[in-house]
């Protein structure tokens, strides 16, 4: 895992984030497309990009800002340094989604929406995966998961803690 | 000569263990010193028997399936490179009756070839429907999609060919087509499946729109929760340029047409296709007014085709055996097929494309094999989080646009999510509002605050507070989403919530719960 020393998580790679927003400005639309090539090179979208993205968009850091805002993907903290994506939509709750949810924040002490407090496991809430005859879904670190159950989620957890699993 | 083994790399398959199975059989080939070819193939759309492999046999090809990685070496001793018996032999794939009684016309080379090859594309039929556009000229290729009755799949289902028609009236310039590929119905995952097993048939569906339109620039909008999706169809384009398919000189005519693929962000409303625009601008994804429809005005104030994935996928089928060959299938105003996806809690569940006028009796019966709980049947939702729930009475109707309205429900992008009796369809109408309310782009009123007075109200319905009153705001309040919001997310956020009251009104009047936080 890349995971930065404890004290270069506040720094801000300036001279790396111009060079992303600079690659993608150019196309039709670019908002997302730099958006999104942010946060998979950092993890998330540090505010000390909106003004360089406003400049390079020449639109205002309002503007930016509406726009990180509207999506959830985006995100402007780091996430744990594994994240499951748990679908909560209907298919996935025909087939007790929601009595997942519960075991990951009664067993797990971690609640979709949520990140552990060891900062290893950020869960999200998705709505529908594309895998809704093989429900309930999930994505882990990008990976699809089907017919998830009680075991296969403490497996993910315990790998996303660097345990056996 | 190496033995050929087609295993699917489609993101269901890899659910649940493809990649560790083909690791396997390639190990276990390497150990035994056999030639074994592996091809990484779509899924055939039969997910209760995934991973499904299939191995190139004198008989044709054999499946067997689930296969999991422990079953390698077991597959090795039986012999299965030349079909030998094995406990999870499934026989020719197009024998096992889910896929015998389908009528596969866009999704008939999902599964079977690689689909990042366009020498396999070429020879199971495909680009056919391109020369053809060529050849027509766009005109004469408007005519042809007009004449089949294609209509809209994302859920709308208005004529395809008289929005192509308009984009091509409007004066020459740039315009664009655009792809809606944020599919994000519960329940549905046909675009996801055809942009990962067969993407060429999506690029050739663009590329005829732009010959018909005069479009010269596409857009694929892929939601970003198929990451796998969006990766394939970005290699497929690369493919496709490289082959002639796409770029200054299309299949060698005077048409230019290039495609661009982009991720979404996590955005349902984005599966609308204003706000999709709005997205693909670089904005907020809010929905704009209409008009002026995006044919005149649409992707950065140009005239913009905007279609489903299928409704793209539909235009090779159409354009190479003919409109009146695509028109002799469905029922009603609603013609050729429909790939619909059985999902949810059933025992088998996948990919069925039949023509209209299936019911969604067969489809849940015949085709899923009843609850995979075991447990009876409660409910089906037809169309995704907009859809309506039926109960079992309901279950005759046939699917098709106008049916579908008859019950007061809806078609949508053709999902279909069965529930058994342990759903308590008071708290799916709280899901309903409050999934609005997560979703909800915050342009017009009724959606951005009336879903969440709708949760409120539903919270004091099952916690029996002043049930009967209300039960009557709930009524008003659906009233005012259907007629007040701007777009289909408030606008059909009332179908689940009222289907739901009408048909298992009792859920609503059970003892008084606390209501939920």
């Amino acid at each position: 895992m890349k995971t930065p020393a404890a004290a270069g998580r506040d720094a801000f790679d300036e001279t790396g984030a111009l060079a992303i927003i600079a690659a993608h400005a150019g196309l039709e639309g670019a908002a997302l497309p730099v958006l999104h090539a942010l946060q998979e090179a950092f993890g998330f979208i540090d505010k000390r990009n909106i003004p360089l993205i406003a400049a390079a968009l020449n639109i205002s850091k309002a503007e930016v800002h509406g726009v990180i805002s509207f999506y959830h993907d985006f995100r402007g903290a780091r996430p744990g340094r594994h994240v499951l994506k748990l679908c909560r939509a209907e298919a996935c709750q025909s087939m007790g989604s929601e009595s997942l949810a519960a075991h990951l924040a009664a067993a797990h002490g971690c609640a979709p929406g949520d990140t552990s407090a060891d900062g290893a496991l950020t869960i999200d809430n998705v709505y529908c995966l594309g895998n809704c005859a093989l429900s309930p879904a999930a994505l882990f670190d990008g990976e699809p998961v089907g017919r998830l159950d009680a075991a296969r989620i403490d497996a993910l957890v315990a790998r996303s803690r660097g345990l056996a699993s | 000569m190496s033995a050929r083994v087609f295993i699917p790399c489609d993101s269901s398959a890899l659910s649940v263990g493809a990649d560790a199975a083909a690791r396997a059989i390639a190990q276990e080939a390497e150990k035994r010193g056999l030639a074994v070819e592996i091809v990484r193939t779509g899924s055939r759309g039969l997910f209760w028997l995934e991973p499904m492999i299939e191995v190139e046999t004198a008989k044709g090809r054999l499946a067997y399936g689930p296969v999991s990685a422990g079953d390698a070496a077991a597959l090795f001793d039986a012999g299965f490179l030349q079909g030998g018996a094995h406990p999870k032999a499934l026989g020719a794939p197009e024998e096992i009756p889910f896929l015998k009684n389908q009528q596969r016309l866009i999704f008939a080379r999902c599964g079977v070839t690689d689909p990042l090859s366009l020498a396999d594309y070429r020879a199971h039929g495909g680009l056919a429907g391109l020369e053809k556009a060529i050849a027509l000229g766009p005109k004469g290729t408007i005519e042809e999609v007009l004449a089949s009755g294609l209509r809209g799949r994302g859920g709308a289902g208005f004529p395809t060919g008289i929005k192509w028609r308009t984009v091509a009236g409007e004066p020459a310039g740039q315009k664009y087509i655009v792809c809606n590929a944020d599919e994000g119905d519960s329940g549905t995952f046909a675009d996801r499946m055809l942009m990962e097993g067969d993407p060429f048939t999506l690029i050739e569906g663009m590329a005829i729109a732009g010959i018909a339109c005069g479009a010269d620039k596409g857009f694929v909008y892929i939601r970003s929760e198929y990451p796998h999706a969006f990766r394939m169809f970005e290699q497929a384009i690369l493919k496709a340029r490289a082959g002639g398919v796409l770029g200054a000189a299309v299949l060698g005519s005077p048409h230019s047409f290039d495609l661009e693929a982009r991720l979404g962000a996590g955005a349902y409303i984005c599966g609308e296709e204003t706000s999709l625009l709005e997205s693909l601008e670089g904005k907020r994804g809010q929905v704009r007014a209409k008009p002026p429809l995006p044919a005149i005005e649409g992707l950065f104030g140009k005239p913009t085709a905007i279609n489903n994935v299928l409704s793209f996928a539909s235009a090779p089928w159409i354009l190479a055996h003919g409109a009146k060959a695509y028109a002799e299938f469905g029922m009603g105003r609603s013609r050729g097929t429909q790939p619909f996806q059985l999902a949810g809690n059933v025992k088998r569940g996948g990919l069925i494309e039949l023509a209209f006028g299936v019911t969604i009796r067969r489809l849940v019966e015949e085709f899923g094999g009843g609850t995979h709980s075991g447990r009876p049947l409660r409910t089906v939702q037809v169309g995704g989080p907009l859809g309506a729930y039926f109960p079992d009475r309901l279950l005759d109707t046939p699917l098709d646009y106008e049916a579908m309205l008859e019950v007061k429900g809806m078609l949508g992008h053709g999902g279909i999510v069965v529930f058994d009796d342990s759903v308590d369809l008071a708290r799916q109408a709280r899901f309903a509002m409050e999934f609005c309310a997560i979703e909800s782009c915050g342009k017009c009123t009724p959606c951005r605050i009336g879903s969440t007075r709708g949760v409120e109200t539903l919270d004091k319905i099952t916690a029996g507070v002043e049930r009967d009153k209300n039960l009557a705001v709930l009524d008003d309040l659906c009233q005012l989403l259907t007629d007040g919001s701007l777009c289909a997310l408030g606008g059909l956020t009332p179908i689940p919530v009222l289907s739901a009251l009408t048909h298992f009104r009792e859920d609503f009047h059970r003892p008084a719960q606390k209501a939920t936080s």
